[in-house]
């Protein structure tokens, strides 16, 4: 009996790491290699490089405050966590984890506001989009809504001498639509239509 | 509203129409028939055996040889998965140099992915080593799903055996599960997402230029101006693709499947979340076809979904109504269009809106998956209550892959154990009598997820150090503790991601309450299906109550939903009702 229960213990061992060898070592290296050789550059993060600078990635949001910039969701950086080789601070981001339903929330909400209506002068009855004034579920949601996108028009071209309608061009390219038109929602991505005004993504 | 009623209607049906197939490929996994991988996995099959010398006394387990087998198996997985990170500053696939963990973090990381959890009580990104992720996460998110499964089998056969001592075969139930079920799902998934932007590299973290440079105000006055960015990178295709269809929802990064990283687009979110789903539904449809009574398959299934929807519609209404807090009278818009979500976007992304994120909340803890593509902490009080009774209620609205079932099993010889006292009848089900024994494992498959969310979040909520973790004060920071423990308890693993469960007392308690609600019902479940396979069937007649018509799934709904309102009402009552009535008033 008791050498047919070690017996049984060993099994289980062998079981286990053979597993383990399949889909710990054998599944990923099969996903890397096959990731690595049909499309690199999403598989390394997607990352928009001009003229051998690393300007971002296309998924990750940077914060934008000038007016001639367009600016994305709330962000509430993280800059504790991770240094570069020389120690300097390197950004990173995350949520905010509050109730929307308290009264320091409530307060929150309405400094955002105002500094969006003190940006946008000339928006100042319209209503304003919520994803302006709130922070992402990542932290680092590269986009906004194409409605908050364009409540932004008219400041980024007044700052930088463009017509509207060029600064909406420019939003409009890199608009992407919804999932076979029904799923998920429009989206604006903001780290590109930036980089397109300073004429670094053409 | 129409915009999130539609999108959540689509995700339905297409989990629906791809459910019913898969469970029928499962059922014949199961059984060892022909599938259309059977001519590539036969020959690894037969080799892996061959190395583990199985012989004719592993062929047909009792159930307690076969609960030792997973309970040894867990316990290796355990083991491993806690050195792993405990040591992994001198292993190997480490380029960003991150050190070992602490050792409570070990344990409760390990009882964490060991039990099909996942509660993450650290950030990815920051504290594991590719190594890590990879040989001791990637490994946990198939296994112990594969274990959930197995039991699940292993309870089919109980019903469908006839004066029988053996369940199966617990080797092969592993193994089977694995290459024919989770591995090819798996890299299916696991291409396509990376395909999409996922990163799936050994390369160390990149760094990039900011557009804009950031000054940031240091805590003596000082500015210092950041001009760089972190990109985080690592093998996360892969894991993400098994973290979902496994139900485990343990992110590769912190901020889970909200991370642009790790859910770039609509069509990974659409893949995920239909994955994250997807095998919980299907076992229903495996279950029904084994047992060669599909109405009975069905009739479970129709249960789930109904508590499902119900929960969808919640959630949704809720989101999407908003806040006054966030409106500011009529100043924020909050009612959506073609082009404009609206709504509670506190903690969504752009690309999910209200819609599709509501509806991932509802998936992921209806199954007992935990991955989130949006901080449930910062739900309106009604729309992130559900949740959490969705967690409360056992993880039996699908739940976990295997577990779920199993779970729901429990509740459905509970319930014809119910409607049998009521008019004096010997209850049975399936054809097989429920005797004493038979419920009083029922009970503890039923009672160990109430008793150890009411017990775990009494005590930390007694204690004075875990105000200090709260994120939130007042009724809301009652309801993060209060999340912690359902998730833990439901085995789930998501969060009100604001409240800090990297101390030691919430390490461990939560580590043993997620080790507790795993094995109990676990054990229990096998211990019925031994028992059942032993008894004779019984034939139908006048006196038997039909288990697959609309009366039973109104029974069963009714018999889930007391047993989880009587347990948790007063708890909710003091949390996320408070705040719902603090908000309006």
């Amino acid at each position: 009996m008791e050498t047919k229960k070690s017996k049984t213990v060993w099994k289980v061992l062998g079981l286990f790491l053979i597993l383990m060898l399949i889909t710990g070592v054998i599944y990923p290296l099969v996903v890397t290699a096959i990731s690595q050789a049909a499309f690199k550059e999403k598989a390394n993060g997607s990352i928009i490089e001009v003229d051998g600078k690393k300007y971002g990635s296309v998924l990750l949001a940077q914060q934008f405050t000038g007016d001639e910039y367009l600016w994305g969701r709330v962000m509430n950086l993280d800059t504790s966590t991770y240094t570069d080789e020389n120690g300097d601070t390197v950004m990173y981001a995350g949520p905010t984890n509050l109730t929307p339903a308290s009264e320091d929330y409530e307060k929150l909400i309405a400094k955002r506001v105002e500094k969006l209506r003190k940006a946008n002068p000339e928006k100042a009855d319209e209503e304003i989009p919520v994803d302006l004034v709130t922070v992402s579920g990542s932290g680092l949601d590269p986009h906004i809504s194409p409605e908050a996108a364009k409540y932004q028009v008219e400041r980024i071209a007044d700052t930088r001498g463009m017509e509207p309608e060029e600064v909406q061009k420019i939003i409009d390219k890199y608009t992407e639509g919804r999932f076979f038109g029904v799923l998920g929602e429009k989206t604006v991505n903001v780290l590109e239509v930036n980089l397109e005004l300073e004429g670094i993504l053409k | 509203m129409s915009n999130v009623a539609i999108q959540m209607i689509i995700y339905c049906v297409i989990l629906i129409a791809l459910a019913i197939p898969l469970g029928k490929y499962i059922g014949k996994v199961m059984n060892g028939e022909k599938v259309f991988l059977s001519r590539i996995f036969v020959p690894c099959e037969k080799g892996i055996y061959r190395v583990l010398r199985l012989n004719k006394s592993d062929e047909d387990m009792g159930w307690k040889k076969y609960a030792v087998c997973c309970v040894v198996f867990s316990i290796f997985g355990f083991v491993i998965l806690f050195f792993l990170q405990m040591f992994q500053k001198i292993l190997p696939l480490n380029p960003e140099g991150i050190g070992g963990t602490s050792w409570h973090l070990a344990f409760n990381t390990a009882s964490s992915f060991v039990t099909n959890t996942n509660w993450q009580a650290y950030s990815g990104e920051s504290t594991l080593s590719y190594l890590t992720q990879m040989l001791g996460l990637t490994v946990q998110n198939f296994v112990s799903a594969a274990t959930g499964i197995a039991v699940l089998f292993a309870l089919i056969r109980g019903f469908i055996k006839v004066k029988q001592k053996g369940i199966g075969n617990f080797y092969k139930d592993m193994v089977r599960t694995v290459l024919y079920i989770l591995i090819p799902l798996s890299l299916v998934i696991g291409i396509v997402i990376a395909a999409q932007g996922v990163p799936q590299t050994f390369k160390a973290y990149d760094e990039v230029e900011l557009l804009e440079p950031i000054e940031v105000e240091n805590e003596d006055g000082t500015i210092t101006t950041v001009t760089k960015q972190v990109v985080p990178l690592g093998p996360a295709a892969s894991q993400i693709a098994i973290k979902q269809l496994g139900t485990n929802g343990g992110g590769f990064f912190g901020v889970n499947s909200a991370h642009p990283f790790e859910n770039p687009t609509i069509f990974t979110n659409l893949l995920e979340m239909i994955s994250l789903l997807l095998i919980p539904a299907a076992l229903c449809f495996t279950f029904g076809r084994n047992i060669k009574d599909k109405r009975q398959g069905r009739a479970i299934f129709i249960a789930m979904f109904v508590m499902l929807a119900i929960a969808l519609g919640i959630i949704g209404y809720n989101e999407q109504i908003g806040t006054p807090q966030a409106a500011q009278g009529t100043t924020v818009a909050m009612e959506g269009s073609s082009v404009y979500s609206g709504g509670n976007m506190e903690g969504k992304e752009t690309r999910f809106g209200i819609a599709t994120s509501a509806t991932w909340a509802g998936f992921t803890t209806a199954a007992s998956n935990g991955s989130v593509n949006s901080m449930h902490d910062s739900y309106t009080p009604i729309g992130g209550m559900i949740p959490m009774l969705l967690m409360m209620l056992g993880e039996v609205v699908f739940g976990g892959v295997g577990c779920g079932l199993y779970g729901m099993i429990g509740f459905a010889i509970l319930t014809v154990f119910i409607a049998g006292l009521m008019v004096g009848r010997t209850p049975e089900y399936l054809g097989k009598k429920i005797e004493p024994f038979e419920m009083k494992m029922a009970v503890f498959i039923c009672l160990a997820t109430p008793v150890a969310i009411l017990i775990g979040s009494g005590i930390a909520a007694l204690l004075p150090a875990t105000v200090g973790s709260l994120n939130n004060a007042g009724a809301h920071g009652l309801s993060e503790v209060l999340y912690a423990y359902s998730s833990a308890g439901g085995n789930n693993g998501s969060a009100f991601a604001g409240f800090n469960a990297n101390t030691p007392f919430l390490n461990i308690s939560i580590g043993l309450v997620m080790l507790f609600v795993r094995f109990v019902p676990m054990i229990a479940t096998l211990a019925i299906a031994g028992s059942l396979a032993q008894k004779k069937k019984v034939a139908v007649s006048s006196g038997t109550l039909p288990t697959h018509n609309a009366m039973f799934i109104v029974l069963l709904i009714f018999i889930v939903l007391l047993v989880g309102a009587l347990s948790f009402f007063p708890a909710l009552a003091l949390g996320p009702v408070a705040e719902f009535l603090q908000m309006i008033g």
